[in-house]
């Protein structure tokens, strides 16, 4: 009867959707390095924030890695006139649809979003940053690994340089055909960075929740120790 | 039940420390709840200071400039309008300003005889202090005004008849109680100053 | 134990004793008092499964404490704000990040959601392993399967309210089996909707269910379930009529007053609770993807499909059910006979009472037919649970039908294989094992 409740638990192995299977890099953590944090902020802001909002975002929230007001004024403070302000962006969602066929998400919770069981979403994220290539069939010149026929142009192709797919066969693979301004090692560093950022934007708040809950467990275990004791005391009567 | 002196104290003393632990975990859990009830960052980000620039602003003329909500008045007086605020201090409440703000800190270096940092420059909060309707400006002296003869020029409250001088003070025998509330301001430079806040920002 | 003297409660000369007799004379504060707590016997034998109870209510008074303080801040509006985003998904990341603390009071919410059903799954199989349904029960496991059916409808309504990808696009599957009825199902999923498509008409009512309706009918419910249980009695792991055997006081032989020993033991159970809860809530409030989905964190877009739509775990052994239906027999259509066997699933729970025909109450006491039975109903649910969240394959399908048959039958078959069983004497007195 045993042995066929225990087989009866591995039928569901049988039932494995064979879904789109997706091979995802791991993001490099950088999520104690305040001074990669910096770099990822600032990647952002040059390169992502002109298409793309971050409208859940406050710029001051930046004082969580270490940027004073002015710091954040004179380096960052591109989209808004104070700091209190969010990290909108001027270009309306009408026309950007037009110009790219859907308008670009806002990246505010991105990191979390892109989760699923291949990997975190900054492995998404870390992947898709480096998984462009050239493919004259679309639009923008641009096609991606990760994200199939995106309308999200290479952005960052000066510092990547172009890759193009290269097809040997049954196997597909990515080739850097012209290098860019970074070395590859640079370029991942690079993106390391700024998903490093993307992640930290997703929930600036993930190091306090930690520290509070390692806090909060031992405050319990000691009101545990008490409650028990009392209960063992009453419960004398009984036993 | 019977039980011995040391059963009951021991009890009891268990009691009381489980209690305070536990009561001390409630009001713990509580500080978070209670807190989130404070301004957001969305509250706090609207109140922030704001900053105004006077380089346009013409002697005789007001701009009005919003902060938390409320119209704060800028207005550059003319040297007769500075010099009539002396003569009529037996027609005011208060006209030392000795009765503290009831709303607002404002900056240490107003003087008294202006009500402001620079004589030239008046920052007022436009509320009237009676019931919080905004008064109109009536800078046109004398009978002109349509207020009495002896006007110097000041502000009227339409809702109840409150009238105010050029430095927001309050005239006697009105429904407001109070002078005009001066907000926390700075000068930033000769042409601009940040309203809400008594120091140059951090 | 209506039983209540109402007796008044005659003051000692102290000022705490004078505030108490004046309010026993207008309130039966005391009486009350001795009924519920201190003079309500308890067996002295309950274990671990007993906890779930309290738990129970613990979970029920964080969702409603944790759920006035974020509809502080939260917003009910579909529309789109200036940059773009649906607003009430905004005011779910303005909680997060602009309110203080508003991160813990929405994680606290959301992880809530998911142990009031861990927690209320465990009270019910408590239930089905020491017979507690049983006369003179009955009553209180229907008020029981009646907050199970409430609490169904609370976590959908608001697991809507974020307006993630997930919120809306479950809501629009399950909304559309309404449509699935003959006859009335179109204009019946228009009139809950309040529009032809889900949109700020039904967010803003699922806000009223889940803010207001729900959650007075819920109380309503507990109050219910809690006084039909005072009045006969709690069952025990034993299945032992406690009343049986009374002492010269009336008081039962194996019965121990709630207060102080229950009190204090399920104040334990509350403290290693929130150790487990807080686990999840501070170090994985995302619950893998199972508390809080990955796709919800995509606000809501009426024109993108997400590639995989499942509801959150909590239903899905009832979404397997609902799927394993691909046949369409006689005039009705393979939907439908989902939505009806679907709702089968959770209305045949309300029968137990009168299905299960056993001479004792307690699993202890039961032959292996029973045994069998549950242990196999048991794994067959955690297979449909389990089924429910991936998306459909022949395999997954055909194991779903034999585990919704298996479900079924658990319940259509019970009057038989409970009357054949091979049972052992219920004992006298309660035991500790």
């Amino acid at each position: 009867m045993k042995k066929l409740l225990l087989s009866l638990l591995l039928v569901p192995v049988l039932a494995l959707a064979a879904g789109a299977e997706l091979h995802l890099d791991k993001a490099p953590d950088r999520s104690g390095d305040v001074a990669a944090l910096q770099r990822g902020a600032k990647i952002f802001v040059n390169y992502c924030l002109n298409c793309h909002s971050a409208s859940y975002m406050r710029y001051n929230r930046l004082h969580d890695i270490g940027l004073s007001d002015l710091q954040i004024k004179d380096n960052l403070l591109f989209t808004a006139d104070k700091v209190g302000e969010p990290m909108r962006i001027s270009m309306q969602r009408a026309d950007s649809k037009q110009w790219f066929g859907v308008a670009p998400p806002d990246l505010t919770v991105i990191a979390r979003a892109r989760a699923s069981e291949f990997g975190s979403g900054a492995d998404w994220l870390y992947t898709y940053l480096r998984s462009f290539y050239r493919d004259d069939s679309r639009p923008t010149g641009w096609n991606n690994v990760v994200f199939a026929n995106v309308g999200m142009p290479h952005i960052l192709w000066q510092l990547q340089g172009e890759q193009v797919m290269e097809v040997v066969g049954e196997d597909h693979h990515l080739k850097l055909a012209k290098p860019g301004k970074l070395k590859p090692e640079e370029y991942d560093a690079l993106v390391g960075d700024l998903v490093g950022y993307l992640k930290y934007m997703g929930e600036p708040v993930a190091g306090l929740r930690k520290n509070l809950g390692i806090a909060v467990l031992i405050a319990l275990a000691m009101l545990f120790v008490v409650t028990y004791a009392l209960k063992r005391e009453f419960w004398k009567d009984i036993h | 039940m019977s039980c011995d002196e040391k059963v009951d104290c021991g009890r009891r003393r268990l009691l009381v420390a489980t209690a305070t632990a536990g009561g001390v975990a409630t009001v713990a859990a509580a500080v978070p709840f209670l807190a989130s009830m404070a301004p957001s960052e969305r509250a706090k980000s609207a109140g922030a200071p704001v900053e105004a620039d006077i380089s346009k602003l013409a002697p005789g003329e007001m701009m009005t400039v919003e902060w938390r909500g409320k119209p704060v008045w800028i207005i550059h007086r003319t040297k007769e309008m500075i010099d009539n605020l002396a003569k009529h201090d037996a027609s005011l409440v208060d006209p030392k300003s000795e009765k503290a703000q009831s709303e607002f800190d404002p900056p240490a270096d107003v003087k008294p005889e202006t009500r402001s940092v620079k004589p030239e420059i008046m920052v007022v909060v436009g509320i009237c202090t009676h019931l919080g309707c905004s008064p109109t400006s009536k800078f046109k002296t004398g009978a002109e005004s349509g207020i009495d003869a002896d006007w110097p020029g000041g502000f009227l409250c339409p809702c109840h008849g409150s009238t105010f001088d050029l430095a927001g003070r309050v005239y006697k025998n009105k429904p407001a109680p109070a002078n005009l509330p001066i907000p926390p301001h700075v000068y930033l430079s000769d042409a601009k100053i940040l309203i809400g806040e008594n120091t140059k920002g951090a | 134990m209506a039983s209540s003297n109402f007796e008044k409660f005659k003051s000692d000369g102290t000022l705490v004793g004078n505030v108490v007799e004046w309010v026993d004379a207008r309130f039966p504060m005391t009486s009350m008092w001795k009924a519920h707590l201190y003079e309500y016997y308890a067996p002295k034998n309950f274990n671990f499964w007993y906890f779930f109870g309290s738990l129970a209510i613990l979970v029920l008074v964080m969702q409603i404490v944790t759920g006035i303080f974020l509809v502080m801040h939260y917003k009910p509006d579909a529309s789109l704000n200036a940059s773009g985003v649906p607003v009430a998904f905004a005011s779910v990341e303005y909680i997060m990040r602009d309110v203080p603390w508003g991160w813990l009071i929405r994680y606290m919410h959301s992880t809530g959601a998911s142990a009031f059903f861990i927690v209320v799954y465990m009270h019910m199989f408590r239930g089905m392993l020491y017979g507690s349904y049983r006369q003179p029960r009955e009553l209180i496991w229907i008020f029981g399967v009646m907050i199970y059916l409430c609490l169904m409808a609370e976590a959908f309504a608001g697991y809507l309210l974020p307006w993630g990808q997930m919120s809306y696009w479950g809501a629009q599957v399950i909304l559309s089996l309404f449509s699935a009825i003959p006859l009335v199902g179109n204009d019946l999923a228009t009139w809950i909707r309040g529009d032809f498509v889900i949109g700020d008409a039904t967010l803003n009512r699922m806000f009223s269910f889940h803010v207001i309706a729900i959650p007075l009918a819920l109380l309503g419910l507990v109050v219910a379930h809690i006084l039909a249980l005072h009045e006969v009695g709690s069952n025990n792991p034993d299945g032992v009529e406690i009343k049986k055997k009374k002492d010269e006081h009336g008081i039962p032989l194996d019965g121990i007053p709630f207060h102080p020993y229950y009190t204090v033991k399920d104040i334990v159970g509350t403290v290693v609770f929130l150790m487990a809860f807080s686990v999840i809530m501070f170090f994985m409030p995302e619950g893998g993807g199972y508390f809080l989905e990955y796709n919800n964190f995509f606000p809501a877009d009426p024109m993108v499909t997400p590639p995989h739509i499942a509801p959150v775990w909590y239903f899905t052994p009832f979404y397997s059910i609902l799927r394993a239906n691909t046949v369409n027999f006689f005039w009705i259509d393979a939907k439908l006979w989902g939505v009806i066997f679907m709702g089968l699933g959770v209305m045949v729970f309300f029968f137990l009472p009168w299905l299960d025909r056993s001479p004792v109450k307690s699993i202890r006491y039961r032959g292996p037919l029973y045994k069998g039975a549950l242990a196999i109903f048991v794994v067959a649910f955690f297979i449909l649970g389990y089924l429910g969240m991936l998306t459909p394959t022949p395999v997954g399908t055909l194991v779903s039908q034999v585990c919704t048959i298996i479900y079924f039958a658990f319940f259509v078959l019970m009057p038989i294989y409970t009357k054949l069983d091979k049972c052992r004497p219920e004992p006298d007195r309660v035991t500790f094992k």
